[in-house]
């Protein structure tokens, strides 16, 4: 019995042990090497969907085009920045976009804040299932139909006009109104998360000791909240900032930097101008973000 | 951490030239392009692809009762996929993707699809109904460089201007309705205008009418003090404009709910407009226009199949259809014979040359006057979307 347990499993090494071996050998030894294999499916992944996209974006941004025949001319001309930068009109949407962005991102903040705090400490279990689900239907719809949707409640003898409000029309208000509605749920979220692994036990510890509930909230909740605000306004923050198709459809003659971009890339056949312009949010996004590092927001994320 | 960065930068400057090479080796790709006519025609190809604006390739799935794609396919086998575009320039980027075989082009593309090589001469021997169609819509400025031909013609209409009547107390008759300030006054935040550079030429058009001075004789030839001149007009006007429409169902929709109640249209558009309210009219200044020829493409693929679709499409059957379904002007007699409604080419003035000649057809403004004006330098399209761009704000 025992000589037949010794000699049985030895074939078995025999077999796939001189291909296998040596290889396993070599990736224990050199770390690096292991290292590198496991990684560089991913890291290549990401250097061409990043890194060379964004490179080849900055090249784009410094050709030019023949206005007849719109062929690229691939010789390196800094034209496209310095229309961007004499160009007043540039400027004003640049700062329009942001100033849209901005107000979306606190309306959002601010209605998703109480919901979330309902959502994690107030309702029941079950309640809290059902508003889960509530806030991600609407990201089952289509973005288009949503969009629209807010054009016939908006248009004239729509539904925001039977209310005695009345309708703002279409324009920036407009804008600012959809955009909220549809990035919401990417705010909630997040905040949802953030509250949801503050400790019960903490908050009553707090009452325990005779904190009012507004302090409890500033120096407890708030603070522990922070990572969670602001991962869901960066969300509806770049969202806005990079989105065309609202301002297209209930923007009125109002224009946003990604109109430019689509008009200059989709329609003018001008893709060196469209890729510069495309430089300002990304500028703009990374500057909030280093900002936002300096902070040390994100390092709790 | 030094060594980091220093890798880091090096990674970079990898990356930038590998970058580099990739995207210039994708701009040489052109050597597969035809741009001489075919000498005669060989077997169809059983598909063809084109490329047009909304209403000009009917098979019967936007209504049953238009449906003019159906009988070409019995016809002749070829199968036939067709993609709609909104403005032109929408249309030179699909155009030069390589993917349509046939392009119906306006005045202010064709010129542009010619200098980018997307286009290719056409032997109109091979197309035998191409002997109907009217003298002066052949071998036109848009459709011909250096006696070759790169189109044949389709049809020609203008850019009309819609008003809801409720909103007037006696029907516009000028474009005064959108161009004047107390005129505009009257409908603010209801005004709308066509979303393309190419919509300068409208603003050109009514100075040269209302303001002599400026000496324009051609909206698409403007100098620089004439441009100047139009964008400050198309400024003033952008203050009483609701919204910009390109896509024509957006159109169709603000004048059915009252969002928009006066602007520049195409009768396409009037007639999907249920609200009778809603009327068109052709201004005493005149309009622009578009005069559209059926081009092919120097990728295309499927070349007997495309010839044998703009014969199919300028046959007198077909082109009537085509052409009424979509409101403008056949482009032969033989077409007008067979409208449905007998009094159509009276209303579009079809053949009617001296008519044709109040309408200003699109073309591609350029450097060199197309006016004939040698002393000064035009703007080009390139200044004209800079400018629509500034006009919008």
């Amino acid at each position: 019995m025992a000589a037949t347990s010794t000699e049985q499993p030895a074939p078995a090494p025999a077999l796939r042990g001189p291909a296998a071996r040596p290889g396993s050998r070599l990736l224990h030894r050199w770390v690096w090497l292991r290292l590198s294999l496991l990684l560089s499916g991913p890291l290549a992944w990401m250097l061409l969907v990043y890194v060379v996209a964004l490179a080849a974006l900055l090249i784009t941004s410094l050709w030019s085009v023949d206005s007849l025949s719109s062929q690229i001319d691939h010789a390196w001309t800094l034209d496209n920045f310095r229309t961007l930068l004499e160009n007043e009109v540039y400027r004003k949407v640049a700062f329009r976009t942001v100033a849209v962005a901005l107000t979306v991102t606190v309306v959002d903040v601010a209605i998703a804040l109480p919901i979330a705090f309902y959502m994690a400490k107030v309702a029941s279990p079950r309640a809290r299932r059902m508003l889960v689900v509530a806030v991600l239907t609407p990201l089952w719809a289509s973005y288009l139909v949503k969009v629209f949707a807010w054009r016939v409640v908006l248009s004239e003898g729509g539904l925001a006009d039977w209310t005695h409000l009345g309708s703002p029309g279409y324009g920036l208000t407009a804008v600012i109104l959809t955009q909220s509605y549809i990035w919401l749920p990417y705010v909630i979220l997040p905040i949802f998360a953030a509250l949801e692994r503050v400790p019960d036990s903490l908050l009553e510890a707090a009452g325990d000791l005779g904190a009012p509930t507004g302090m409890v909230l500033r120096s407890i909740v708030l603070p522990l909240l922070v990572p969670g605000i602001v991962a869901g306004a960066i969300f509806s923050f770049s969202l806005t900032m990079g989105d065309y198709i609202t301002v297209n459809i209930v923007g009125g003659a109002n224009q946003m930097l990604g109109n430019l971009i689509f008009i200059n890339a989709g329609a003018a056949n001008n893709l060196p101008l469209a890729a510069a312009i495309a430089m300002i949010p990304i500028v703009v996004m990374l500057v909030l973000l280093t900002a936002i590092r300096r902070t040390g927001a994100l390092e709790n994320l | 951490m030094k060594n980091t960065i220093r890798r880091g930068r090096v990674a970079a400057a990898c990356l930038t030239l590998l970058s580099v090479s990739v995207l210039s080796a994708c701009g040489s790709g052109d050597d597969d392009k035809k741009t001489e006519a075919v000498e005669k025609l060989g077997k169809t190809e059983g598909k063809v692809s084109i490329l047009a604006w909304p209403g000009y390739v009917e098979d019967g799935s936007n209504d049953p009762e238009v449906d003019w794609v159906t009988p070409f396919e019995k016809e002749t086998g070829c199968e036939v996929t067709s993609k709609v575009y909104g403005t032109s320039d929408e249309a030179l980027n699909l155009a030069k993707s390589g993917e349509y075989d046939v392009i119906a082009a306006s005045g202010d593309l064709s010129l542009r699809l010619i200098a980018s090589d997307e286009a290719q001469e056409i032997n109109t021997d091979l197309v035998p109904n191409y002997a109907n169609v009217y003298d002066f819509l052949k071998d036109t400025e848009w459709n011909s460089v250096d006696g070759k031909n790169y189109g044949v013609p389709h049809g020609y209409g203008a850019n009309l201007l819609m008003f809801n009547k409720s909103n007037f107390a006696e029907p516009p008759t000028s474009w005064s309705a959108v161009f004047d300030k107390a005129e505009l006054e009257r409908n603010k935040g209801k005004v709308t205008a066509y979303d393309s550079p190419i919509y300068i030429a409208d603003a050109a058009l009514y100075l040269m009418k209302h303001q002599p001075e400026l000496k324009i004789e051609n909206p698409y030839a403007l100098d620089q003090t004439q441009l100047d001149a139009a964008v400050a007009l198309l400024k003033e006007q952008r203050q009483y404009v609701g919204e910009y429409w390109s896509d024509y169902l957006k159109e169709v929709q603000a004048f059915e709910t009252g969002d928009s109640v006066v602007g520049t249209t195409w009768q396409v558009i009037k007639n999907s407009i249920e609200n009778k309210d809603v009327d068109v009219t052709l201004p005493t200044e005149g309009a622009t226009a578009w005069n559209d020829t059926w081009m092919l493409s120097s990728q295309a693929k499927s070349p007997n199949c495309a010839y044998k679709w703009m014969d199919y499409i300028l046959s007198p059957e077909a082109n009537a259809q085509a052409t009424e379904y979509f409101g403008e002007a056949p482009n032969s007699p033989e077409a007008c014979a067979k409208t449905t409604d007998p009094n159509h080419c009276d209303t579009f003035h079809a053949g009617d040359e001296e008519y044709a000649q109040q309408l200003w057809f699109w073309r591609t403004p350029i450097e060199k006057c197309l006016d004939g004006r040698t002393d000064v330098q035009c703007t080009n399209y390139a200044q004209w979307t800079e400018a629509w761009t500034e006009i919008k704000g």
